[in-house]
């Protein structure tokens, strides 16, 4: 029904807005730029901002050569295959010019015309700056060149057609440079910038609206992607202690902070990528998001964890979750925090929970990080939506969620992106 | 008190609903496959199947087995008639200190009863669970290659 | 052992070739004939008696005796080929028992790869000795000289159709007689069994679930115990309430001696939760105080050290062109063994404590044992029972420590006792962090004409045969004296193994900067110190190869005498395709090394090809071709096996291990904490070629991959790359920190 809609809706309205809105020019081919043309400290900027950006987590296959593209992208309308984005003149970005580098980045339209789907987060990429999107072009063409197709996108007719995005745009795309609040300090402006922009946390954290646009309302008010709840980042956080800058600067650099707990999900390849990042930029997309939490934790802090639950479901606990996050677990010993700092337990929705039951946090290659085996094979549906619940009662002080069971069939069916 | 259904047989078991299952294997049932390696589901020792799919038993109370079928490496063969993925690990010497091969047969056992004919990508993604420390890890993938050929063979001998 | 071919008699006897030789013994090089005066081979130089190695019984059976242990090495399987080489029977007709204080030869510690060139050379000279003996019974029998008959199947056939079974003839002969230093050995063309690749016969048990691990021991009445370890160093328990602990279900007891601490119940899982809540009911006062993990070798290095001169070279040579000088590091590395260590122990009516363990020295533990429990050593009987490998010194006694001591206190119950898997990361001891400083010249034709090298590190040889050394002294209230560190000394070496260059320079210097005092508690892990100075001198010959504009492999031909060094550089070099250098993509590289294990096992060499990613930095390692020469092979596949092993445990050291820890504890509780290769890394394909030696000395091989891989990978990333790592491990962030956006 949803599908139905969505497509009758963009029809419609590109017919209104017209041929001229959907219609683009294609930009002249280049000659792929040598290296030595660009300058040595353009590419080490543009290496920043393609690290805040995680070009390369979209855009490099598990295993893959990176920014070779072909990483499928679920959204709610079907498979979006990243492109590659190597300096190679056949598959990748080596004809496009400068020119045509900041259109996609600004506009969601390719060298050739065409429309960009909005899984490229061309709505946030459109806030940088010319010097910045510059830079990242500066970085992508000094890459090492990889010839490497991309699949095509795995989508229903009509959504397969481009054309509708011009739509799309019409509706929701507002194309616009960053501009700094002086009301704010110059840190917390450069992590306003960073977020907003180039660093697309609202392509998470923001709710999407039927049609794929970010609520611009409730920005960073938590959504969904890949199937998983990024919780908000603003007044509805559900961190039960406040996040400060410098828990959310150690949290974004490591992927853990011992207040809250680790990151999951697609957070992890952020915080993975994220660790490369010089700290000033990092800490200034901190001091930025911490200041849109609240300095006191809402609900959770006052209201303690309740007892009781589900019995036959505090067995599972014991013997699948309680060598780590047992009360007197080895982990707890050492002094990690207790599943009732984390977000996902209080958080509006189970699915934070559902989806790290079911798939854990990956073993990270060489570097000592959280882990969390998945119990998608171990725990049936019926127990995982028991397990929820239990822990939903046993560490968060909130109501119990609902539909949880539903959830759950959603999450493993790997629907519910 | 819990019956759980082991290598095809309902077995009466005296323990803990909390206590995961690979204590039970071990020690109730007296099958030494299964291996405690970390308890945390971090090295796949103890791996077995259950209802298809490879699990690590360490985290797996039996209060989540009523009515599921558990398999271990007790129940694919015997020494003097291994299965084709225990013959496969013997035919390729694919052990040294061997503490971790039965969780890895068993890991290998799921993905080959649901993909015969993995790439070698898929098998080394599918493996990944599995930790050995002796690094017999190209003999293991060679024995999982090997085990799914022999796979092949007798499912295209049963259709000839 | 060294080179040493000591093969000095070839006599015709029988229509047959028989060659008589010692294997191994001699610490004579390969050039000096002039061996010194005959010694009993192998470990029949310490247990000289035939019947300590190998039994007969009157109906037959073979029993032979091993006082080494099987650790995953494949032991069991290369001792029964050597047994039934010479015996004349199938490997299936001998029983083998490994290391007993009750039954076997003390054959000190399955250790240093000298399982072969020990007890390989005893049993497989007794088993000659032994067969000669059966005979010349018959011979004396059938009164015909002994050279006319033959043997097979455990049969003694005379030339006019008459046999006899072992049996009877041992059953009027005592093999209860001195071992002689020669015996007359088949000549190797003519072997059955040594040299073929015998299936390891301890497989099939593994893959199918059969009783083969010191964890799968049940023994009626046994109970299951825990314990709670002291968090860090010298921590002292000021409380513990234990009346909850003592009442929780099947708890049998709660054991608490000073700051020892242990649970027991009849079942396991709940002696784990046991253990759980009796350690969140602890308190501890801890004082102990870390370095810092970012600065490890620069404080090793200052602290006190007492120098010993590995060797001092003085020769005319041309004068230095140019010069270079290079640091190397290795962090503190895990044993990590896949299974936790473990342990049962039983104190029996008769008194004596019989220990089951996976120690690789039953002996010397039962010294260590007997030392902690204040018992005669006579009371205390250590039956070695394989575990998880160990690749060294790790848990495996100090859990039969903890068995031991639980067991004392519950008389007649067996008591089992697995570690957790935070206690085998947080407890095991370590292997020593290190560091090389290495300085050289070549000259104006590419020789290198000085070298001078120094190497710092704490001890390599922790491993308990007194009390002081065990784990829970520390814990418990009346100490014991903990001897001092030592040096292992040279030709074997502990830090300084291997920093002796096998290449000829005109001019070097070594010296080895050991280091009593330890930081972090370390032991044995496996190749000890070589595993750094290999790869520190073989990066550096890679240094000096590009400095002198020549091509590595041709570079350390030309500073080699040892033929057989260089049959192992030029047989991986062939196979590998090293002259052929195929168009490459970015980041490609290829990478070369070579060492000798000790100078005196194993030759080992290696080519590898890698892939290092630009923007990540991560490192995949492609093709690995080596060849190793171990003498006589016993089994080519075993040695395979273990250099195949070698290869991706070195890679997991070098790519991604350290041991972290913060100022006051270790920080590595578990494999999150300190992650290894797991399948999707390890390498695209590895292919050994084992150079057949007939008849020389067994050169042992367990441990002769790690300091090559190393040196190939640092190489090969330098190919690929242009950058130099000499800080190990070499994690993502590093190649990516090296090589730049």
């Amino acid at each position: 029904m949803r599908a139905v809609a969505l497509i009758a809706a963009l029809g419609l309205i590109t017919i209104i807005g017209g041929a001229v809105a959907a219609w683009h020019s294609a930009i002249a081919p280049v000659t792929p730029p040598t290296r030595q043309s660009f300058a040595a400290d353009e590419v080490a900027r543009g290496a920043t901002l393609a690290a805040i950006a995680d070009c390369a987590v979209c855009h490099t296959t598990e295993g893959g050569r990176a920014f070779a593209g072909g990483r499928g992208v679920p959204t709610p309308i079907g498979t979006i295959y990243a492109t590659n984005i190597t300096p190679d003149p056949d598959t990748g970005i080596g004809r496009w010019s400068q020119a045509a580098f900041r259109r996609a980045m600004r506009e969601g339209i390719a060298r050739d015309g065409s429309h960009l789907y909005p899984a490229l987060p061309y709505p946030h990429f459109t806030r940088a700056t010319d010097e910045d999107i510059d830079a990242v072009y500066a970085f992508l063409m000094t890459r090492n060149a990889v010839h490497q197709e991309t699949p095509p996108n795995r989508l229903p007719f009509p959504l397969d057609r481009r054309v509708l995005l011009a739509g799309w745009n019409l509706l929701y795309f507002r194309p616009s440079v960053w501009q700094p609040d002086p009301e704010h300090d110059a840190q917390w402006n450069r992590g306003a910038y960073l977020v907003e922009g180039v660093g697309h946390c609202g392509a998470c954290h923001t709710p999407h609206n039927a049609l794929g646009a970010e609520e611009t309302r409730r920005t960073l008010a938590g959504g969904y992607a890949e199937g998983w709840y990024a919780p908000a980042l603003q007044r509805d956080s559900p961190a039960a202690l406040p996040w400060t800058d410098g828990a959310l600067a150690a949290y974004l650099r490591t992927g853990y902070a011992p207040q809250h707990g680790a990151a999951a999900g697609p957070m992890t390849a952020v915080t993975e990528t994220l660790a490369t990042v010089p700290d000033e930029d990092v800490q200034a997309i901190a001091v930025y998001i911490a200041a849109q939490m609240p300095k006191r934790a809402a609900a959770a802090a006052g209201s303690p964890p309740r007892s009781g639950g589900d019995p036959a479901a505090a067995m599972i606990f014991a013997g699948a979750c309680g060598s780590c996050h047992g009360d007197d677990a080895q982990m707890m010993r050492r002094g990690e925090p207790s599943l009732s700092l984390g977000s996902a337990v209080n958080a509006p929705t189970p699915r934070a929970v559902i989806q790290v039951i079911l798939h854990g946090v990956p073993a990270r290659e060489a570097t000592a990080a959280p882990y969390m085996p998945g119990f998608e094979g171990m725990l049936t549906d019926a127990q995982i939506t028991a397990l929820t619940n239990y822990v939903r009662t046993r560490f968060s002080g909130k109501a119990d969620w609902s539909d949880v069971g539903a959830e759950v069939a959603k999450s493993r069916s790997g629907g519910g992106a | 008190m819990a019956v759980l259904n082991v290598n095809g047989r309902d077995r009466d078991v005296q323990a803990d609903l909390d206590t995961p299952l690979l204590y039970v294997l071990r020690n109730d049932l007296a099958l030494n496959g299964a291996k405690f390696g970390c308890g945390l589901g971090q090295c796949g020792a103890c791996t077995v199947i259950v209802d298809g799919a490879a699990v690590f038993s360490c985290l797996t109370p039996i209060a989540a087995l009523a009515g599921r079928r558990i398999r271990t490496v007790e129940g694919l063969g015997t020494e003097q008639a291994p299965g084709t993925v225990q013959k496969a690990f013997i035919d390729e010497q694919a052990a040294q200190c061997g503490y971790c091969i039965a969780g890895m047969v068993m890991r290998a056992q799921a993905l080959l009863e649901k993909n015969p004919h993995p790439a070698e990508q898929e098998i080394r993604g599918h493996m990944a669970l599995n930790l050995c420390r002796c690094g017999t890890h190209m003999r293991i993938l060679a024995a999982v290659r090997r085990a799914a050929a022999a796979m092949g063979t007798a499912e295209n001998g049963a259709k000839g | 052992m060294n080179a040493a071919l000591t093969r000095r008699d070839l006599l015709a006897a029988g229509g047959g070739l028989v060659v008589s030789f010692a294997l191994g013994g001699s610490p004579a090089r390969a050039d000096d004939e002039a061996a010194p005066a005959p010694r009993l081979p192998g470990s029949l130089k310490d247990t000289p008696l035939l019947d300590a190695w190998i039994r007969v019984a009157p109906d037959g059976r073979i029993t032979v005796l091993t006082g080494k242990a099987e650790l995953g090495q494949g032991l069991r399987t290369a001792l029964l080929q050597l047994a039934a080489e010479q015996l004349a029977v199938a490997p299936a007709a001998i029983e083998l028992v490994t290391a007993d204080t009750g039954l076997t030869p003390n054959e000190g510690f399955t250790a240093g790869s000298h399982s072969m060139q020990d007890s390989g050379t005893a049993i497989f000279n007794a088993a000659a000795q032994v067969r000669a003996l059966l005979v010349g019974a018959a011979a004396s029998d059938w009164n015909v000289a002994s050279e006319t008959l033959s043997v097979a199947d455990g049969m003694v056939r005379a030339a006019d159709g008459r046999s006899t079974g072992y049996g009877p003839l041992a059953a009027k002969l005592s093999l209860h007689v001195q071992a002689q230093p020669s015996s007359s050995l088949d000549d190797p063309a003519s072997y059955r069994v040594v040299g073929k690749n015998l299936p390891r016969v301890d497989i099939p048990a593994k893959v199918t679930g059969g009783a083969a691990y010191v964890q799968d021991v049940r023994l009626p009445g046994m109970l299951h115990a825990r314990v709670v370890r002291q968090p860090s160093a010298g921590a002292v328990l000021r409380e513990v309430d234990t009346a909850p602990i003592e009442r929780m279900p099947s708890v049998v007891k709660v054991l608490r001696d000073g700051s020892y601490l242990a649970v027991v119940a009849e079942q396991e899982w709940p002696a784990v939760k046991a253990m759980r809540a009796l350690a969140a009911a602890a308190r501890w006062d801890e004082t102990a105080a870390l370095p810092d993990e970012a600065k490890i070798t620069q404080t090793i290095r200052a602290l006190p050290a007492r120098d010993i001169s590995v060797l001092a070279w003085a020769g005319a040579a041309a004068p230095a062109a140019k010069r270079l000088g290079a640091r190397y590091t290795r962090p503190y590395m895990m044993h990590g063994a896949i299974g936790p260590s473990c342990a049962v122990a039983r104190l029996g009516d008769d008194g004596v404590m019989t220990v089951w363990t996976h120690t690789q020295g039953v002996f010397p533990l039962r010294a260590a044992l007997a030392d902690l429990l204040r018992m005669p050593q006579e009371k205390v009987r250590c039956i070695q029972t394989p575990g998880s490998g160990c690749y060294g010194h790790n848990g495996a006694d100090d859990v039969a420590g903890d068995a031991a001591l639980i067991a004392r206190a519950l008389p007649g119950r067996p008591i089992r006792v697995q570690w957790m898997r935070e206690d085998e990361h947080l407890n095991e001891p370590y292997g020593s962090a290190m560091l090389a400083e290495v300085s050289g010249a070549v000259d104006a034709g590419g020789n290198i004409v000085d070298w001078d090298y120094a190497v710092w590190s704490n001890t390599h040889n922790r491993r308990p045969a007194v009390g002081g050394l065990m784990l829970q002294n520390a814990a418990l209230p009346d100490n014991l004296p903990v001897p001092p560190a030592a040096p292992i000394p040279m030709p074997e070496g502990g830090g300084d193994r291997n920093s002796n260059p096998i290449y000829t320079f005109p001019n070097a210097r070594v010296v080895y900067h050991f280091i009593p005092d330890m930081p972090l508690r370390v032991s044995a892990l496996r190749s000890l110190g070589a595993y750094l100075n290999v790869f520190a001198i073989e990066s550096f010959m890679d240094e000096l190869a590009e400095a002198a504009g020549a091509d590595p492999v041709a570079f350390r031909l030309r500073h080699l005498q040892d033929v057989r060094a260089k049959a192992v550089i030029r047989t991986a070099a062939e196979r590998f395709g090293w002259s052929i250098r195929p168009p490459r993509a970015d980041g490609e590289g290829r990478g070369f090394a070579f060492a000798r294990y000790k100078n005196l096992g194993a030759y080992c060499a290696l080519a590898l090809a890698l892939r290092v990613d630009h923007e990540s930095g991560r490192v995949r390692i492609g093709r690995v071709v080596a060849a190793v020469d171990s003498g006589q092979p016993i089994s080519p596949d075993g040695i395979r096996n273990q250099i195949e092993g070698a290869i991706v445990q070195s890679a997991s050291w070098t790519l991604y291990e350290s041991v972290r820890f913060d100022r006051q504890h270790v920080t590595s509780s578990d494999w999150s904490g300190y992650p290894i290769m797991r399948f999707p890394a390890a390498p695209e394909s590895i292919e050994v070629h084992v150079i057949d030696r007939p008849g020389l000395p067994f050169l042992g091989t367990g441990e002769a991959g790690q300091g090559p891989t190393a040196a190939a990978i640092a190489n090969a990333i330098k190919d690929a790359t242009g950058q130099r790592l000499r800080d190990l491990p070499f994690r993502p962030a590093t190649v990516k920190a090296a090589i730049g956006v």
